[in-house]
C-alpha cells in the first residue's frame, strides 16, 4: 500500500463505519441509509475484506482506540458484531488499554446484544438520546422514545459496560430551555461517564434544511412562527447547560465534549492532537503519514472492492501546524506550548505569537507559559479563532 | 456618383418596444441586403446589452438598395436611433443627418410620451415623418382608433398609414414603397465646399476612429485634408465608405446627399464630437451646420474596483469605452473608504447602468458603485460658485450661502385612471405641476418641473409600477434652481464613510437616513462588538440601528472525517471576510456601499 512507511509501535486509531440506520433523522447529513439485511451482512463481508487488506501494511502499529461510527452501527447483528471485532483482532495489534466505542442508537440494543458487544471486547457505548422528551424526539425524527433510552442505558450497565456517553443535542425546532434542562437533569441524574451535547446545525440536504428554508420569508415577516428558539432562548439554554453539567461533576474538556474526572473520549483527543487514524469502511477518513484521504462513498463501487483512496491531500508542514492549532483548541486545555516543540520542533509563539497575541487582546485566547487556551467567549466565537490560524493569518 | 434622386435617408423613431429594431431588420431583409438565414434577429443592435434590454444605445447605420415597384433601384441608407432620453441629443443628431421619419406606433398602445418628444424632435428638423401602425397582429391592436390618435395628437396624415406587422413582415412592402414615394429625396450641392454632419463615431483598434456623417454639401474623398470646426481638429481622409451589415464598404467618393463614413487616423473621438461639421481644410464652408453642442454629464458617481489592485484595469477599461463614447466622462478620485477609483459622469441612469454592466461583462471587473448624484452649484459666502459632483467635496455649512440644483422639464402621458397616482409620485418628488391637457379621452399629458436627483434613481421604475406600465416619460434639462440641500453622512461604528454621503433634499434627510441605516443593518454582518450605524446631518445624528455583536460561531462537531470539510468552510468563511471592506475596526460587504441604491426598492 502507498501509504506504506511503518513506524514500530506508533499509535494508531481505527475508524469503522457502518452506513445503515433504521431511519434518517431529520438533522442527520452524514452517509448513512437504511438497507436490507441482505445489504448489511454483505457490506459486513466487504469490510471485513478491508480490514484484512489494510491492517497488513500497519501491522506494527499499536492500535489506542477503535471507534464504529455510523449510520447505527447498533443495527449489526450480534453475530455481525462479534466477527468485527475478531476480523480487527486478527488483522492488528491492539493495545490491552485500548478505548473501544460503538454508537448505539437505543431503539436497536436488546440484552443479548450488548452482552455480545461487551464479549466482543468493546467497552464503551456512545448512546445517541438527544432529547429526553418524546415530543422532541418526533420532531428530530428519532426512531426511539426516552422509555426505550432507560433500558437500553439500564441493560448496558448490566451487561458490564463502564463507560456510557449519551449524545444530546439543543437549539431544534421547538425545544425550550425548561425542556432542555429537563433533558439535562434526568441524564445526569444517571450518571453517565460523558456526555456530548451539540448545537444544532442545519445541514444542506436534510429535512430540517428544506423546512427552515421554505417560508423563511414568511417567518421573517412574522407571518408564521419562527422555528427555531430565538438566540435569547439559545442563550438560556447554554446557560442551563454549564450549570446542571457542572452541579453534576462534568467537566466541560472541548466545545461539545464534558465528562468526568479521567472518562474524557480518548478517540476524539486522538484527532485533536494529530495521532494518526486508519478509517475503514464507506466514506471513511484516514489521516496517514502526512496524508488525508478517503473511501468511497459510492456503496456499489465499495462493494466491488474498491478500497482506494480518494481525495488524498498531502500535509504540508504548515497545514499540520495550522490544523494542530484549530483542532488542538478545540479542547479546553487548548494547546501545550512543549507538545508543539516536541510535534515541530518549532517554538509556537515564534510561529503563532501575531495570531495568539491579537486573539488574546480580542479576549478570545488566554496565554500563559505553558500553553494557550480559548476563553469562555473564544469557546462561543471558536471560528473566528480558528479561522485565524488558516493560512494567510489575520 | 450616386443620383440624389435615388436616395432616401431616414431613420425610424418608435416608443420602446414599438417594434422599431424589427421594422429595421425587415427592411433590411426585404432589400436583399441579407437573406433571412444571415439575419441575426435584430442586426441593428448588436451589442449584446442592446438585444437584451431591447434597446438601442448606439446609433447604427445601415445602407441598402430596394428595387421599387417602379422598376428603378433606390439607395436607402437607414440610421437607426438611440432609444431612450439619456441620449437625446445623439437622437437628434442622427434625425439631422436624415430627409424623414418613419414614425412606428404600436397597434395596441398608442402613442406614447416619447413617441411624442421623437415626433417633435423630427419636425424640429424639418423631417418629413410617415407614420406606420405596427403590431396589427396583436388581438388588442386597433389600428382605426391608433390613426385617429396620430392624427389627434400629432396632427399627421395617417390614414394612408401602412398598417403592419413587423414580426410577420405583413403589409412591410407597402412601407418599402412609401420610403420611396413620402420621403424626400437629399438635396446640397455636390460642387459646393464640404460640409458633413458628424452623427457618430467608433473606434477601431485597425482604422482608428472611424466618422459616421451625413454629406449635406460638396463631397469628400480619401486623401482630401478635412477639418472638424468645432474641434478645430485636423487629418488627412485615409478611407470612404458605406455601411454593409456589420461591415465597411470603402468607396471613391461621398458626396452631397450621402450617408457614410470617413477614417482618417484619427485616434480619439473627442476630435469628432457628435453634432460636429466636418469641411474641407484648404476650401472649407462659410458656416457650419446649427445645432452643435457639447455634451455634458448630467449624472455622476463614484466607480471604484472591488479589488484595489484592479485600479488599473479599470482605468484601461475605462478609457476604452470612452474611445466610443465622448459622453462618458471620468477622472481619478480616492475615497477614505474604497480606496482609488473614478468620479465617472454619464448622461443618465441609464447610460450609467450600461457603463457599469459593460465594465463587469466586458472587461470582467468586479465594481462598487456609490449613490448617483447630479451637479449641484454651491454658492459660497465669499461669493463664488462651485461644482460638486462628489458629494465629499460639498464645502463645510458654514461657507454655503445657498445651493442649485438641475430641475427638468418632463412629460408624462398616462392613461386617466392613473392620473392620481402619478401625480402623487410628482408631488413626492417634489414635482412642480405646469399643465395637464387630455390628448384624447382617456388619456392626458402631465407638465412638471422635477429636481433631476429624484428621477435618477427610480423614477421611470415607479412611474411604471404605478401606472401597470401605461405610463410614458420624457424630460429635458430646464436649468438650476435654488433649493434645500443638505449632506447626508453616515457613520459607521461612529466613523463616517465617505462613499455612503449623498446629498439630499432636507425635508428628506430623515427618512432617507432612516431607510439607509435600516438597510446597512442588514448588510453589514455581526461582528465580535456591536456596531452603531448613524446618519447625521451637519454632525447631528438623525437616524441610527445597531448590528448586534456576534454571539456564537464555532463547528458543534469536528472529528476525523470532517476536518477537510471544517477547514474548507473556515477558509471560505475567511475568504469572505477578505473580500470586504475594512472600515475601522468594521468589515462592510461590497454592496452594502449599493445599497444606498435600492432604497425605495420595496415601496
Amino acid at each position: 500500500m502507498e501509504e506504506g512507511s511503518v513506524t514500530n509501535g506508533e499509535p494508531l486509531e481505527l475508524y469503522l463505519h457502518i452506513p445503515f440506520c433504521v431511519k434518517k433523522c431529520a438533522y442527520c447529513d452524514f452517509l448513512s441509509a437504511p438497507a436490507t439485511d441482505d445489504v448489511i451482512e454483505d457490506y459486513v463481508g466487504v469490510l471485513k475484506q478491508e480490514i484484512m487488506q489494510k491492517a497488513a501494511c500497519v501491522s506494527e502499529r499499536n492500535v489506542t482506540s477503535i471507534f464504529f461510527g455510523g449510520g447505527t452501527p447498533s443495527l449489526l447483528s450480534s453475530m455481525q458484531i462479534m466477527e468485527l471485532m475478531e476480523t480487527v483482532r486478527k488483522a492488528f495489534q491492539i493495545d490491552p488499554d485500548a478505548e473501544i466505542t460503538m454508537e448505539c442508537n437505543p431503539g436497536t440494543v436488546t440484552a443479548g446484544k450488548l452482552l455480545a458487544m461487551k464479549v466482543a471486547g468493546i467497552n464503551r457505548l456512545s448512546i445517541g438520546l438527544q432529547s429526553a422528551q418524546d415530543g422532541e424526539l418526533r420532531t428530530l425524527g428519532r426512531i426511539h422514545r426516552n422509555a426505550d433510552f432507560l433500558s437500553c442505558y439500564e441493560l448496558a450497565r448490566k451487561a458490564g459496560f463502564q463507560n456510557l456517553n449519551i449524545d444530546l443535542i439543543y437549539g431544534f425546532p421547538g425545544q425550550t430551555a425548561e425542556s432542555f434542562s429537563k433533558t439535562l437533569r434526568e441524564v445526569c441524574g444517571l450518571l453517565p461517564e460523558h456526555i456530548s451535547v451539540y448545537r444544532l446545525i442545519i445541514e444542506e440536504g436534510t429535512p430540517f434544511y428544506d423546512w427552515y428554508h421554505r417560508d423563511a420569508e414568511r417567518r421573517d415577516a412574522g407571518e408564521i412562527p419562527k422555528i427555531l428558539p430565538t438566540e435569547e432562548e439559545e442563550e438560556k439554554m447554554e446557560q442551563a447547560l454549564r450549570k446542571i453539567l457542572s452541579q453534576h461533576g462534568y467537566q466541560q474538556y472541548e466545545i461539545s465534549n464534558y465528562a468526568r474526572q479521567g472518562k474524557a473520549c480518548r478517540h476524539n483527543i486522538g484527532y485533536w492532537t494529530g495521532v494518526e487514524y486508519l478509517g475503514l469502511g464507506l466514506g471513511a477518513s484516514s489521516m496517514m503519514d502526512a496524508c488525508r484521504f478517503q473511501n468511497t462513498s459510492d456503496l456499489s463501487e465499495y462493494m466491488k472492492e474498491d478500497f482506494s483512496p480518494r481525495e488524498k491531500i498531502h500535509l504540508t508542514g504548515e497545514m499540520q501546524m495550522e490544523e494542530f492549532m484549530f483542532l488542538g483548541l478545540r479542547m479546553l486545555c487548548g494547546v501545550q506550548k512543549h507538545e508543539f516543540y516536541k510535534r515541530f520542533g518549532r517554538d509556537l509563539m515564534q510561529v503563532y505569537g501575531r495570531q495568539i497575541r491579537k486573539l488574546s487582546a480580542m479576549g478570545l485566547l488566554t496565554e500563559t507559559t505553558e500553553d494557550v487556551r480559548l476563553t469562555a467567549r473564544g469557546v462561543q466565537l471558536g471560528n473566528v479563532v480558528f479561522a485565524a490560524f488558516l493560512k494567510s493569518g489575520i | 456618383m450616386a443620383d440624389q434622386n435615388k436616395i432616401r435617408n431616414f431613420c425610424i423613431i418608435a416608443h420602446i418596444d414599438h417594434g422599431k429594431s424589427t421594422l429595421a431588420d425587415r427592411i433590411i431583409e426585404m432589400t436583399g441586403l441579407l437573406t433571412s438565414r444571415e439575419m441575426q434577429s435584430q442586426v441593428l443592435d448588436n451589442m449584446d446589452l442592446e438585444r437584451e434590454r431591447g434597446i438601442t444605445i448606439k446609433a447604427q447605420t445601415v445602407r441598402t438598395v430596394y428595387r421599387a415597384d417602379d422598376g428603378e433601384e433606390y439607395i436607402f441608407n437607414l440610421i437607426d436611433t438611440p432609444g431612450h432620453v439619456d441620449f437625446n441629443y445623439e437622437v437628434s443628431r442622427s434625425l439631422a443627418a436624415c430627409d424623414g421619419a418613419i414614425l412606428v406606433v404600436d397597434a395596441a398602445q398608442g402613442v406614447e410620451a416619447q413617441t411624442l418628444a421623437n415626433v417633435y424632435l423630427a419636425l424640429d428638423h424639418d423631417l418629413d415623418v410617415m407614420p406606420v401602425i405596427n403590431k396589427i397582429d396583436l388581438p388588442s391592436a386597433d389600428p382605426d382608433r391608433v390613426a385617429e390618435e396620430i392624427e389627434d395628437v400629432i396632427g399627421i396624415e395617417a390614414q394612408d398609414a401602412p398598417r403592419i406587422s413587423a414580426k410577420t413582415g405583413e403589409n412591410v412592402h407597402d412601407v418599402l414603397e412609401q420610403i420611396v414615394s413620402h420621403i424626400p429625396a437629399p438635396t446640397g450641392d455636390p460642387d459646393a465646399p464640404l460640409k458633413a454632419l458628424i452623427f457618430d463615431s467608433i473606434y477601431d483598434s485597425y482604422k482608428g476612429v472611424i466618422v459616421f456623417c451625413r454629406i449635406k454639401e460638396g463631397s469628400v474623398r480619401p486623401g482630401m485634408p478635412i477639418k472638424m470646426m468645432a474641434t478645430g481638429a485636423t487629418a488627412d481622409v485615409v478611407e470612404t465608405g458605406y455601411f454593409g451589415a456589420g461591415q465597411f464598404i470603402p468607396c471613391e467618393e461621398l458626396s452631397a446627399g450621402e450617408v457614410g463614413y470617413i477614417t482618417a487616423s484619427i485616434k480619439n473621438v473627442s476630435d469628432t464630437q457628435v453634432g460636429d461639421t466636418i469641411t474641407g481644410r484648404d476650401n472649407p464652408c462659410a458656416e457650419p451646420l446649427p445645432g452643435y453642442k457639447q455634451v455634458t454629464p448630467m449624472v455622476y458617481c463614484g466607480i471604484y474596483p472591488a479589488d484595489g489592485a484592479k485600479y488599473p484595469d479599470l482605468r484601461d477599461a475605462l478609457e476604452k469605452l470612452q474611445l466610443n463614447d465622448a459622453s462618458l466622462q471620468f477622472e481619478a478620485e480616492t475615497s477614505a473608504a474604497l480606496g482609488f477609483g473614478f468620479r465617472c459622469g454619464f448622461l443618465g441612469l441609464l447610460h450609467l447602468e450600461i457603463i457599469q454592466e459593460r465594465l463587469e461583462r466586458e472587461y470582467n471587473l468586479d465594481l462598487v458603485t456609490t449613490a448617483p448624484g447630479v451637479v449641484y452649484r454651491v454658492h459660497k459666502t465669499d461669493g463664488t460658485m462651485l461644482e460638486v459632483t462628489n458629494p465629499s467635496n460639498l464645502p463645510d455649512p458654514s461657507e454655503i450661502d445657498y445651493m442649485e440644483e438641475p430641475v427638468v422639464d418632463a412629460e408624462i402621458m398616462v392613461t386617466s385612471e392613473f392620473i392620481g397616482s402619478i401625480m402623487d409620485l410628482c408631488q413626492e418628488r417634489r414635482g412642480i405641476y405646469q399643465s395637464m391637457e387630455y390628448i384624447e379621452e382617456k388619456r392626458a399629458l402631465l407638465k412638471y418641473v422635477l429636481p433631476l436627483n429624484e428621477i435618477i434613481y427610480d423614477f421611470f421604475d415607479a412611474l411604471k409600477s404605478r401606472s401597470r406600465g401605461y405610463a410614458s416619460f420624457d424630460y429635458t434639462l430646464k436649468g438650476y434652481e435654488r433649493s434645500k440641500l443638505v449632506k447626508l453622512d453616515i457613520l459607521i461604528n461612529r466613523e463616517e464613510v465617505d462613499a455612503l454621503s449623498f446629498i439630499v433634499f432636507a425635508d428628506s434627510a430623515y427618512a432617507r437616513g432612516r431607510k439607509m441605516c435600516e438597510r446597512l443593518k442588514e448588510e453589514i454582518p455581526r461582528h465580535l462588538f456591536e456596531i452603531p450605524i448613524q446618519a447625521a446631518v451637519g454632525g447631528k445624528v438623525i437616524a441610527r440601528e445597531t448590528v448586534k455583536a456576534m454571539r456564537k460561531d464555532v463547528l458543534a462537531k469536528c472529528y476525523g472525517g470532517d476536518i477537510t470539510r471544517k477547514r474548507k468552510l473556515l477558509e471560505k468563511q475567511k475568504e469572505g471576510k477578505k473580500r470586504m471592506r475594512q472600515i475601522g475596526n468594521v468589515e462592510i460587504p461590497q454592496k452594502a456601499f449599493m445599497s444606498v441604491l435600492k432604497l425605495d426598492e420595496d415601496k
